[in-house]
């Protein structure tokens, strides 16, 4: 390490902050599949997720980012999801999370579906 | 005729009471009941409405108040003193009323946590840090005048439950099924209102409860984090300002709030180490009264004749304080029925 920084760096902020989170993708996604609201952040999707193996996937994760307004953290991992939909099976609130990753899929996606 | 009757004293007038008074003048008994309060129903009479079906406080009260005037019930007066004689109980009051009893039934009930003692929650100090019971009293009463558009709430559960600071590591067990009625409520009266509930674990142990929760989620949106909230903060402009960890992130949080609902949790009443003391019965180490045999007999104390309902035991809701209370009115209705001891009545 160069001397001249004296083991100090600027740190990002990693606090969330509510009064600034933007909500309108997460506001839109639940107009058109509101079993989303359900959810309780219990992780049987991303436990039983193929993908969650190998690739940091958790839609627990992506319905909570989604209600702070992560939304670069969301597009990250709905590229990883493959649609399989063992996630929609396990989900003990009945959550369509399949639906849900198809809809965001769509958001992100350049092309039209 | 009422000479022959067996006398049964009841200290506390709330439902568990109310509910087992009802029951023993049903059962043939001379019921008189001591309460300290200048009215009778306890706090369900300073609620508003009742989880998880919304029904108004009041059809429980009128519901527990439906025989009152077959028994007597002496407002505002406190027991001092208790002795045992050959006829049971010889009990003085402060107002030196006094009372030959067969049997004494204590149902002393609870009292709302003290939201003071959470000083680093702002109560007492932030004019909108409020508690669930000052939130039934803004339902009941009305709000206090103010622009309401856009208004953000937060509850926050477990305030004097589960927490050893406050000294109370037991779960108060019904603030969780109310913060979301009230959640709901707010929601209802302040359509365009925001609300958070911060939760360590939302135990929502009775039947309809997920349900209600359920629909706090969907129909309400309520927001719910995990979320133990360490200190609050006021701004300039008299908005709060909270933060925590949004443990399911793993990440600090922030947020403005307008107002932060205080779910206080359930404490002994005033009097249970009083009446605990005077009639040698034992309590557990929160304050609450040990029975003679916890799971199978929990109405009996090891105290002959003297008998335990309500919340004086632990935490309970409406439901199982009515059916503790008949549960006791029956377990005295079996101990008076078997005494051989001769009794005299209508003595006081």
């Amino acid at each position: 390490m160069a001397k001249n920084k004296f083991g100090f760096s600027i740190h990002h902020d990693r606090q969330h902050n509510l009064d600034t989170a933007d909500r309108n993708l997460y506001n839109r996604i639940a107009l058109v599949e509101p079993s989303i609201q359900r959810c309780i952040f219990c992780g049987g999707c991303a436990s039983t997720c193929t993908a969650s193996k190998f690739t940091d996937l958790s839609f627990r994760l992506v319905s909570l980012n989604l209600r702070r307004g992560y939304i670069d953290e969301v597009k990250e991992m709905v590229a990883r999801c493959m649609l399989c939909g063992k996630c929609t099976m396990v989900c003990p609130r009945d959550v369509n999370i399949r639906h849900l990753m198809v809809l965001l899929k769509k958001e992100f996606s350049e092309n039209e579906f | 005729m009422e000479e022959t009757k067996k006398h049964v004293l009841i200290v506390g007038a709330g439902i568990a009471g109310l509910e087992a008074a009802t029951h023993l003048e049903e059962l043939g008994y001379k019921v008189s009941i001591i309460e300290k309060q200048q009215v009778t129903g306890g706090h369900v009479k300073n609620w508003f409405k009742t989880f998880p079906y919304f029904d108004a406080s009041e059809a429980i009260i009128n519901f527990a108040e439906r025989s009152l005037s077959k028994f007597d019930v002496y407002n505002e007066t406190q027991l001092t003193y208790a002795e045992r004689n050959d006829n049971g109980f010889k009990v003085n009051t402060d107002k030196n009323k006094q009372f030959q009893a067969d049997a004494i039934l204590l149902t002393p009930g609870f009292k709302v946590f003290d939201a003071h003692k959470k000083e680093e929650y702002g109560y007492g100090i932030f004019q909108h840090v409020i508690t669930n019971a000052d939130l039934e009293k803004y339902f009941r009463n009305g709000w206090p005048e103010r622009d309401n558009k856009n208004l953000r709430f937060g509850f926050i559960h477990c305030v004097g439950s589960r927490d050893a600071k406050s000294g109370n590591l037991y779960c108060s067990k019904v603030c969780c099924a109310t913060a979301v009625k009230q959640a709901i409520e707010v929601r209802q009266h302040f359509p365009d209102s925001e609300v958070y509930c911060f939760y360590m674990d939302l135990r929502m142990f009775g039947k309809n409860y997920e349900e209600m929760f359920q629909a706090a989620q969907e129909k309400h949106g309520i927001n719910f984090v995990r979320a133990r909230l360490s200190e609050v903060n006021q701004n300039f402009d008299n908005t709060l300002l909270i933060k925590v960890e949004d443990t399911l992130t793993s990440r600090p949080m922030k947020l403005t709030l307008d107002y932060i609902v205080l779910m206080s949790g359930m404490e002994p009443a005033e009097n249970a180490a009083q009446l605990s003391q005077i009639f040698g019965v034992p309590t557990d180490e929160s304050g609450f009264f040990a029975p003679e045999k916890y799971l199978v007999s929990e109405n009996n104390t090891v105290s002959e004749g003297v008998f335990v309902a309500g919340t004086a035991t632990g935490p309970k809701t409406i439901t199982e304080t009515i059916n503790d209370a008949r549960s006791a009115a029956l377990a005295i209705h079996h101990y008076l029925s078997h005494s051989r001891i001769p009794t005299e009545h209508g003595k006081e």
